[in-house]
Order: structure tokens, then sequence, then C-alpha cells
């Protein structure tokens, strides 16, 4: 595999050449982007249908088959999708940059890991047009439901398992950059925090994306192949399932949410024009939420009948994660306190990420007390959490990233008008759309079902009208975007005056290669210079 | 961490670097494995601490003597039990408990009975799958007889009594105090199968559907 490029010097080659053979960390990272916000389209879309049925009680729009199709695909294909091909485009394009690397470390690997997703999502989206249609027992695929599903389940799983692959091989990836490919002088310790919590969502993802596949390929023999893994009947237990899925998919939660904690520290110390506070702690919170991850899994399950000691323990285990969670909240914070802040887009969604995301947590607290729980479980207080997490946190955190490197990625400034009002219309009707389902939860509305009774209807309504107006400001992310590719203001190579890290110290935008030789490391410029 | 950039010569750099790239993917790879293989192992592992746990529910069963043994250590504790039954979608049987609840003394071997029927025109082999609620309870609950230890066949019509002899251990932790024993019947389908086959054997003049009727049992 060729590694550090020490030819001479080429340009980008033509033609749609250029974006299939590409080896080129900046073309794969933009590849990877703009994947992902097709596919939030997409996912996008599939949640106005949702909503659109939500709208009044009763039956209107779509079958109720349709509807738990639209559930179970919204979620996978926003998990698999958007988020996580959103956080792999940001590695690709950044941590090279920052850590002053000519390119990612298995450029050849890296156009493998990207070309396999269309082609896994076309396989995924393609079972709502077979017999039998798409899955519809939830993305969580548990058993026996799932195994109650048409032939087009295997196609289900073989897209499952192509889009593990990809991650396992980006992970892999990011980890031989960041390990092997450090400019000299940059020390683990001066790396920039987003570089940092990818390291440790790759060493996660290489953890329990196996996990998945083995938990899929046991769902895969059974409906097949006659195995009992899930099947009471044949001595199995679909109980098991449910554990060996969230021992992957808590860990998950945390493969999404990482990335997101990095990118809104490079961008609150920018906008603040003062250095990340606690620096260190905010390396060791990563690292302790990442361990934490492993041993808090059945709190997604408290309601099968589990011991009171073992409810006990993942209810405390649980708890204790608020602990980082909470030093990174108060370093942020601190971060901000006295600073010369200014208020252009990446900061109000940084900020918007600090405040909303803190409220996720807050009901992920609620929800971790085994009592409590009882009453949440299944409900839509349960959708209003992992929504506050996951959208006003991991995809408010790719906004602010997104607008932050845009002027880097194409040399053209935002309209930063567009850009401000984008963030308002963005955080006031993502409110409207997911704060009133916390009372249909408590109410006891349950999640994925097409149907509710009367005394729903109002909180419904709303939330559906926050559903749309959310869904088509997002519209005007995707124009401001093309927008920006097309022109604009000229970006300088430090695009914003507080901004730090070697990623500004190449022009805008990023020639197609920077970095050939390693840079000199001026303390000055880095976000987290000097000693610890 | 060695950082292989410090090297002055660019070519050996890139050397360097690559097996240095070759050693840690090796390295991953392995990981990626073996976690792929951990994902399996659960399985296994699952059930050995469903055993030592009760967490499955799986119910025990104990021969008469040592019930006895049981029941000479008992003192005077009731307990409810309460019996349910299921039959899964594919098994076209009716199967219900005669008693809903019953008080039962702990340490005592305490017999109940279930009806199942077979509601079409053929002979089915059915397989029933016990499971004691609360986890915990399940080390507690034996049985000496029950149905569900062997496969059952019901011919075209048949209803049976099916009886269960059980025993509630005297060493039941005290705060619980209601015991769940749920069934539920599946369908034995190549068992099934095998039996109509071997209808067809003994009764060459025969369809199936008059084999099955005219079939006296095992």
């Amino acid at each position: 595999m060729s590694t550090a490029h020490t030819h001479e010097h080429h340009e980008a080659p033509k033609g749609l050449g250029r974006w299939v053979f590409s080896t080129n960390h900046k073309d794969i990272g933009t590849l990877y982007l703009l994947f992902s916000l097709l596919m939030f389209i997409v996912g996008g879309a599939m949640a106005m249908v949702i909503r659109l049925e939500l709208f009044q009680p009763g039956l209107q729009f779509v079958h109720p088959e349709f509807f738990n199709q639209m559930t179970t695909m919204h979620a996978l294909v926003m998990i698999f999708g958007a988020v996580m091909p959103a956080f792999v485009g940001l590695a690709n394009w950044m941590i090279p940059l920052m850590i002053g690397a000519p390119d990612m470390a298995l450029p050849r690997m890296n156009n493998w890991s990207f070309w396999i997703l269309p082609f896994a999502f076309a396989m995924l989206l393609s079972t709502l047009f077979m017999d039998g249609g798409g899955p519809a027992g939830g993305w969580t695929l548990y058993p026996p439901l799932s195994l109650q599903s048409g032939n087009s389940f295997a196609f289900v799983i073989f897209a499952i398992h192509l889009m593990g692959i990809s991650s396992i091989m980006g992970a892999i990836n990011v980890i031989a950059t960041i390990l092997n490919m450090r400019a000299p002088g940059m020390t683990l310790l001066r790396m920039p925090l987003f570089v940092w919590t990818w390291l440790i969502t790759a060493f996660l993802l290489i953890a329990v994306m196996p996990v998945l596949a083995g938990a899929v390929t046991m769902l895969l023999t059974d409906r097949f192949f006659d195995t009992s893994f899930f099947n009471a009947a044949g001595g199995g237990d679909p109980v098991m399932f449910q554990h060996i899925f969230w021992f992957f998919g808590h860990p998950e939660v945390y493969i999404m949410i990482l990335p997101a904690f990095g990118i809104v520290s490079e961008i609150i110390p920018a906008f603040a024009r003062k250095p990340l506070f606690g620096y260190a702690s905010m390396v060791y919170a990563s690292a302790s939420i990442a361990f934490l991850s492993f041993i808090v899994w059945a709190h997604h399950m408290f309601t099968v009948g589990m011991p009171l000691g073992g409810e006990l323990f993942f209810m405390y285990a649980t708890m204790v994660i608020a602990v980082p969670t909470g030093v990174k909240v108060f370093n942020w914070v601190s971060t901000m306190w006295r600073g010369a802040m200014t208020f252009e887009t990446p900061m109000l969604f940084a900020l918007g990420f600090v405040v909303l995301f803190t409220i996720g947590g807050f009901s992920g607290l609620m929800l971790a007390i085994v009592p409590a729980d009882f009453q949440y479980h299944d409900t839509y207080f349960v959708v209003a959490h992992f929504h506050y997490v996951l959208v006003t946190g991991a995809v408010f955190a790719i906004m602010a990233g997104a607008y932050y490197w845009l002027p880097k990625w194409t040399g053209h400034m935002y309209n930063e008008k567009l850009g401000k009002f984008h963030f308002w219309w963005s955080a006031i009707w993502v409110n409207v759309l997911f704060f009133p389902q916390h009372y249909l939860g408590l109410a006891g509305m349950p999640r994925r079902i097409p149907d509710y009774s009367v005394q729903f209807a109002d909180f419904n309504m709303i939330s559906s009208i926050g559903g749309f107006a959310f869904g088509v400001g997002q519209l005007l992310f995707v124009y401001i975007v093309i927008k920006t590719i097309r022109g604009g203001e000229k970006a300088e190579a430090r695009s914003w005056e507080g901004a730090k890290g070697l990623e500004w110290t190449v022009p805008s935008p990023a020639p197609h290669h920077t970095f050939d030789t390693p840079p000199e490391l001026d303390d000055s410029q880095l976000a987290h210079g000097g000693g610890h | 961490m060695s950082t292989p950039a410090s090297d002055p010569n660019p070519s050996d750099r890139a050397d360097t670097q690559q097996a240095a790239n070759r050693r840690l993917i090796r390295r991953l790879l392995v990981v990626t494995v073996l976690m792929f293989g951990f994902g399996f192992a659960l399985w296994p592992l699952y059930n050995v601490f469903c055993a030592i746990t009760g967490l499955g529910g799986r119910t025990g069963q104990v021969t008469n003597e040592e019930a006895n043994a049981q029941a000479l250590v008992g003192d005077e504790r009731w307990v409810t039990v309460t019996f349910d039954a299921n039959v899964d979608v594919k098994l076209p049987w009716r199967f219900q408990p005669y008693e809903k609840t019953m008080q039962v003394k702990v340490g005592e071997l305490t017999e109940t009975h279930y009806l199942a029927v077979n509601t079409t025109d053929q002979s089915i082999v059915g397989q029933a799958v016990p499971s004691v609620a609360p986890g915990e309870a399940s080390l507690y609950f034996n049985k000496t007889e029950c149905f569900c230890f062997s496969e059952q066949v019901l011919e075209a019509q048949q209803s049976r009594d099916m009886p269960v002899r059980f025993i509630v251990d005297p060493e039941l932790p005290h705060d619980i105090n209601t015991l769940t024993l749920s069934y539920t019947f599946y369908l034995q389908g190549d068992a099934t199968a095998e039996l109509h086959q071997h209808d067809h054997e003994h009764h060459p003049h025969q369809n199936q559907d008059d084999a099955s009727a005219s079939h006296t049992g095992p």
C-alpha cells in the first residue's frame, strides 16, 4: 500500500475517474460528506412520512406496515448513512490536516471503505420495493419479530454487514493515520481534540462493529438456515439477542457523539478566543466515557426481567457516565468564561449543541433510573431523549463543523446571514418538534405505532408542525452548501480570526496535496500547544 | 508512541512508516476477528451465566428421592404459583392449564394438569418449553414429572391431560411470594413430517389423512 507521497506534486485528475478511483483524503472526505448529506435528506423524507401519519390520530396516509418500515429505515439510514459517514468524512478531511500528515495512512483502503457504502444503501433501500417490504421490526431487529420478516431480510443483513466492513476499514485507517503519520513534534497530548475523540471512536468501532456483524449473522442463520440462537423452540433465547445487540448498541451511541464532542471542542475555543479549558481532562473524560460505554448496555432492556442486583449495577454504571460528560460541559462553559466571544454560525451551532445536548443528557439520566424507566420504556420519552442527543447533539455538531470548515474545503465563505437564519430556524423548530414528545412519552404514548388515542392529538400535531418546519429548513442548508461550493467571498487561509491548528496554516481551499513535507510546529499556531 | 517521521531520510521514512502501518493493520484486524468471535462466544457464555443465575427462567428437574429430601426440611410456608400457557402460531393446538393459580406449600410435591387439544385432522408433534418468572425463582423450582421433558404427539382431534409434578425448594428467597410457570408449545416440524412418512410406510394403501386418523399412537 502506498503511504507517504514522496513523489512529485500533481494536481487533481479531472472527470468522474477523479472520484471513483480517488485515494486522496480530501476527495474521499468530500464524497463521504456529500453521501451523508444525501442520506440525511432520504432519512429526513422518511421522518416526514412518520410525522405526516402522526399529524392526527387514526390512519390517514400510509399503511401501518409501511409506517413500521419507515420508522425502521429512518433509523438505519440516519445512523449508518447520515451521522456515521459524516463523521468519517470530517475525519478524512481534517485529521491529516490537523496532525500535519500528507494523507491517510491507507489511501486505497480508504477508497474501498467509501465506495462500499453506496452499494450497501442501494441494497438496504431496495428492500422497500421487494415482496415483503423493507425491515419493519424496528432498527434494533429484535427477534422473534424480525425473524418473521420476508425474504428481503437477507438483503438488510447483508447491507448491515457491508456498512460494518466499511466502518471497520475506516476505523483502522484513522488509527493508523493518527498513530503513525503525525508530524514531528505532534505528540499525542498536543493533538487537537477532534483527533483525540476520533482515535477513541475508532477503537470503539473496531471493538463493537464485529459484534453487530455476529449478531445479525445469527439472525440470518436463524431465519434461513434453521439454527436456534434466538428461537426458544430450539433452545435459544430471544433476550440474548438484546444483550448482544446492546453490547454493540451502547458503544455505538458514543461512536455517534464522541466526534461531535471533538468538533465542539475545536469551535468553542476559536470563537471564544481562548484556549480550551482543561484539555487533558477532556481527553481523559472521552476515554472514560468510551470505557463506561461497555458496561451499561442492559439499561436499554431493564424491563426484560433482570434481577435487582443487575438493575442496580446498570443503573449506577449509567449514572456514572454523567460525571465525565459533566466535566466536558463544564470545560466548554469555562472556555467561554470571559472569552471575547463572537457568534458566527459555527459558534451558534456549537452553543446550541452544548445547551440542547445537555437537555438530552438529563433525560438520559431520567431513563437510567430503573423504577422510572419501567414507565418510560418504549414510549415517546425515549424518542425525545435520543433525538435530543442525536439531532441537536450529533447533527448540530456536524452542521457546526461543516460551517466551520466549509471555507477551508471550498475556499469561499458561506453566506453568514443565511447560515445564522438556518441556525435559528433549526434551533426553534427542533424544539417544537421534539420537546412535546417528552410529554407524550410521560403520558404513555408508545413508540413505533402509527395510530394513537385522542388524548395525544394536540402534542402530536405540534410535534408534526415542528417536524415539517425543521425538515424544510434543512433544504436551506443544502442550498447554502451548494452556493458556497459554487462561489462566494474568498476565504483566507485562517478563515476565522481565533481559529488555531495546523489546518489553518494551509491555503483555502486546501490544495490537493498538503504537508508533503512535514510542517514545523509552532506552539502559537496550535490550538493545544505548549506543555501540559 | 514512536514518531516515524523523525527519520531524516524521506525514503527511509516512507519504508519504516509502511512497516509500522502493516504491523498496526495486522493487530487491528486480529482484534476485529476476535470481536466477531466474541459475539458468537456470548451465546455459550450467556447460557452458562443463565444456568448459574437462573436468569433464563429455565426450570430444573429432580428425581422423586431428591424431592422427598427437600420435603423433609420444608417448614410451613406457602407461595402462589400461577400457570400460563402459550401456543406458537405455527402449531394448531389449543393448550391451557386446568388451574390458573394455586397455593403451594414450599417443599411439598404438588401436581397440576394442563390440557392440550389437537384441533386438526392430522397427527402433530409438539414440544413445550417452560419458563419461570421471576428468573431468580427458577433456581428453586424443580419438577419430577413434566410433559415438557419429551416431545408430545397428539393424534387428529385428540385431547390429552398432561400432568406436571413440581416442588418449590424451601431455600426460595423470602422476598419471592409469587411464581409464574409458563409453557409455550412449539411445532416440531421435522418430527411431524417423519411421523407422517412413517404412517405411509405402514399403510401404503391409504392416503395420508386416513393414515393419521387411523394411527393408534406409539
